[in-house]
């Protein structure tokens, strides 16, 4: 392909008059007129035609050309979570489609909307087990929250209008589109319509008013409320909603894992983390509130323990979208099925003003337990290897909250959620739902393509840097300045601490023997330092982070370090262990 | 550590329950109705699809055994999808409903002296078809009923049986396209899980 070949100029508006065109163009500028302006992909056969499209708009849409399709997904899912709008990615049929389908399933349950176009073999050849086919609509389906297999040139712009209000309304989610070859090449007259509504499908059920009233009741009447923050505050825009609310009300707030950035971590309401590996307070307090707010969350194991035995003594309200997730794992005594926004303003309207000042101090006290057994050791440890959470006090102080923070899943992953202080909205981005290890390099990437003048750091473990860590690739390609932190323990160590704890410390198969990471950075073109002593942390810390461009610090860290506290797999919140 | 999402309240016994699901008519919905139940391990005992009496929707009848619990988080599970225009849960007593059933039987046993004649009008059955080899008889009703005609019939030898899935209507008096034009005009679901206005 040369790449002096002309093209016909494309038009400049987004939306052309309605005119003949190829699917494949229709695909662009069905695109552009839902506002994209990046894509993450991988082409291949089955997708020639629209990349061929799209090499005419180069100028309006940035095309980042990621090292696997799983890296596109969870890049596009980066990108979505800063904005907190849809990302968009390109993978070709076959290989190229199964090999997106982690990073799926991933947006599916942590509720990220993207956009995923897939190439697909032409449509006279469907089921035949032709050249790079398989059945992505049936391996997608159980993984999206909407998906279509598209043969005709003229459904295109139907589709992708339909995709993106899918995607980015009610709870949100992933959406798959397979489009066949042949009607990528077929020809189209091109008319887009943005998707307004479908009649099946209700995104925002109105809020009920005879429910605001139940719920103010037990509000105002409760001695000991407690309210939990989850993603849906996030996505649904109501952080300064929660925030009148629980101010008016007194309540203390919690956030699970992937509600962290919603509320401030240094207001004087919040009282911490929630979950297996969350703080203390927030765990126990949980088993002895009278009434439990939750607010878009959706009680996962990982929060709730054993549900039988969680918060047996509380009436509980339910602020959800999602009317599947309500009385799925904790029976409701009050559930509203709304938007978080539009409830929660209902909601500051109808409670009382009101103070809860010794129910929180109750959790300060609890901080203070932690605090001796736990947090001094692990931000100002005395031993003589690197901890975990000193690297990430560190670091949060050098970031001043201002990065976006992006994780990977295993110890690392809880400690830096744990000690790390939240200032902004959406500036937290980890794999909670599916908990895929290999997620943060790429999603890290995606947010800094969203979100060029933020930092941006990835804190990722040895086992899962290596599972994408071809992306560094794409990092040095586009000069994608993250800064990336590699806490190294030579171990898996998330499932190595269980072992520990669980299997009579053997360690079956956890133990790593790891390359010269810095070496294969400086083979990308990405510089980086190792550092095993404590006296260079600070230093190593600054250095990357005022590098200019991408930047990988290698830190070793205590081998056999375990993150507390810890609620074992399926006890109760009341059983968390301090050690 | 198995049990911790097991009820413990009388919504946990098992029952029959009937599903009506009324979907848009596409192709791959039927997939993505029954992985739903695929994922819970919840075995379908019967499943009928028709077109239902707006053009372009589709019916779904499907029977399962399980707790009151689990199929109602399975029928909210069935609207979440996105084609998927409304998904009701009925217990025996909400519904009217139908089996049909097609006995094949040599036929010989007329020579054989057994009066099958009587035997068909004592079950409400008919003859559809008498050919030189077997004749085949049709029962429509509910599954006791079609298996007690079964049971009389297998003595004399049954070349072939099946039993088609359920179909259903429920006893309220709400009608399909009403209530496909209420969800039109409105932003929820306006009816409760087992069809009732709420
Ligand atoms: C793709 C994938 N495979 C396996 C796991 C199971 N798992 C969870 S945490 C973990 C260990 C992670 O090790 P590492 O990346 O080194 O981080 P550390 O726990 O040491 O901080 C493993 C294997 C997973 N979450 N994701």
């Amino acid at each position: 392909m040369e790449a002096t070949r002309q093209k016909p100029k494309p038009e400049t508006s987004a939306q052309p008059q309605k005119r003949k065109m190829s699917g494949s163009e229709a695909v662009i500028y069905s695109l552009l007129a839902e506002g994209v302006d990046t894509i993450f992909g991988y082409p291949g056969g089955a997708i020639m035609p629209i990349y061929d499209a799209l090499y005419g708009f180069q100028d309006r849409i940035k095309h980042v050309l990621v090292r696997h399709e799983q890296g596109a997904a969870h890049a596009a899912q980066g990108y979505a979570r800063v904005r907190n709008e849809v990302g968009v990615c390109f993978a070709t049929s076959g290989p190229g489609a199964t090999n997106l389908v982690t990073g799926i399933a991933d947006a599916q349950i942590d509720s990220t909307p993207i956009v995923c176009i897939t190439g697909q073999v032409p449509s006279h050849l469907l089921g035949t087990d032709s050249f790079q086919e398989s059945d992505v609509l049936g391996i997608s389906m159980p993984v999206t929250k909407w998906n279509f297999q598209v043969t005709k040139p003229e459904e295109i712009p139907w589709a992708i209008a339909r995709a993106f209000y899918i995607a980015k309304t009610g709870r949100p989610g992933p959406v798959l589109l397979d489009i066949t070859k042949d009607a990528q090449f077929g020809e189209v007259d091109f008319e887009y319509k943005k998707c307004e509504k479908i009649r099946s499908y209700h995104p925002y059920p109105p809020v009920e008013d005879d429910k605001i009233s139940a719920a103010a009741e037990l509000i105002n009447t409760a001695k000991k409320p407690y309210l939990l923050v989850g993603h849906g505050v996030l996505l649904s825009g109501a952080e300064e909603q929660l925030k009148g609310f629980v101010e008016k009300a007194g309540i203390p707030v919690a956030s699970t894992l992937l509600g962290l950035s919603a509320f401030p971590t240094d207001h004087p309401q919040y009282v911490g983390y929630l979950g297996m590996h969350g703080n203390y307070g927030p765990n126990v307090k949980t088993n002895e509130c009278d009434v439990l707010i939750a607010v878009g969350m959706r009680f996962d194991d990982r929060v709730t323990g054993d549900p039988n035995k969680y918060a047996p003594q509380a009436k509980v309200i339910h602020i959800e979208i999602d009317p599947s997730e309500i009385d799925k794992i904790i029976k409701t005594s009050v559930a509203i099925n709304a938007d978080a926004k539009q409830a929660l303003e209902k909601l500051t309207e109808a409670v009382k003003p009101n103070k809860h000042e010794s129910w929180i101090q109750e959790f300060r006290d609890c901080d203070e337990i932690e605090y001796q057994k736990v947090i001094e050791h692990d931000i100002y440890p005395k031993s003589k290897q690197i901890r975990m959470g000193e690297v990430i006090r560190e670091l949060n102080e050098l970031t001043h909250g201002e990065a976006v923070l992006v994780t990977d899943v295993g110890q690392h992953q809880m400690v830096a959620n744990r000690y790390w202080k939240f200032k902004k909205s959406n500036s937290n981005i980890t794999s909670g739902g599916l908990g895929t290890m290999g997620f943060a390099l790429p999603a890290a990437m995606g947010a800094q393509v969203a979100k060029p003048d933020t930092p941006v750091v990835s804190i990722s473990g040895d086992g899962g840097f290596q599972m994408t860590i071809q992306e560094l690739g794409t990092i040095s390609q586009y000069k994608i300045p993250v800064k990336m932190v590699l806490l190294n323990n030579d171990f898996l160590g998330m499932v190595r601490q269980w072992q520990q704890l669980f299997f009579e410390k053997r360690y079956s198969f956890t133990e790593m023997t790891n390359p010269d990471f810095i070496k294969i950075a400086e083979g990308y073109g990405v510089p980086g330092k190792r550092i095993t002593e404590r006296s260079e942390l600070t230093g190593a810390l600054k250095e990357m982070y005022e590098c200019e461009g991408a930047y990988l610090l290698e830190i070793a860290v205590e081998k056999e370090e375990n993150v507390f506290p810890m609620v074992p797999s399926g006890d109760s919140v009341a059983n968390i262990r301090l050690d | 550590m198995s049990d911790i999402y097991q009820d413990k309240t009388g919504d946990a016994v098992e029952k029959q329950f009937t599903l009506s699901v009324l979907t848009e008519d596409l192709p791959g919905l039927l997939n993505n109705v029954t992985i739903i139940f695929t994922r819970r391990k919840l075995n379908i005992d019967m499943i009928n699809v028709s077109s239902s009496e707006v053009p372009g929707v589709s019916r779904y009848t499907i029977v399962l055994t399980t707790t009151r619990e689990q199929v109602e988080k399975v029928v909210k599970q069935i609207r979440k999808h996105i084609d998927v225009l409304g998904a009701f849960v009925y217990e025996e007593d909400e519904i009217h409903y139908q089996e049909i059933a097609l006995y094949k039987v040599p036929t010989r046993i007329f020579m054989g002296g057994v009066n099958v004649e009587k035997i068909i009008r004592a079950n409400n059955a008919r003859i559809l078809v008498i050919e030189q080899d077997y004749i085949l008889i049709e029962k429509t009703g509910h599954k006791e009923d079609t298996q007690k005609l079964y049971d009389i019939l297998e003595p004399y030898g049954i070349m072939e049986f099946v039993r088609s899935g359920r179909v259903a209507v429920s006893k309220s008096k709400r009608k399909t396209e009403q209530f496909l034009e209420e969800l039109e005009n409105s932003n929820t679901h306006s009816l409760s899980i087992n069809g009732q206005n709420k």
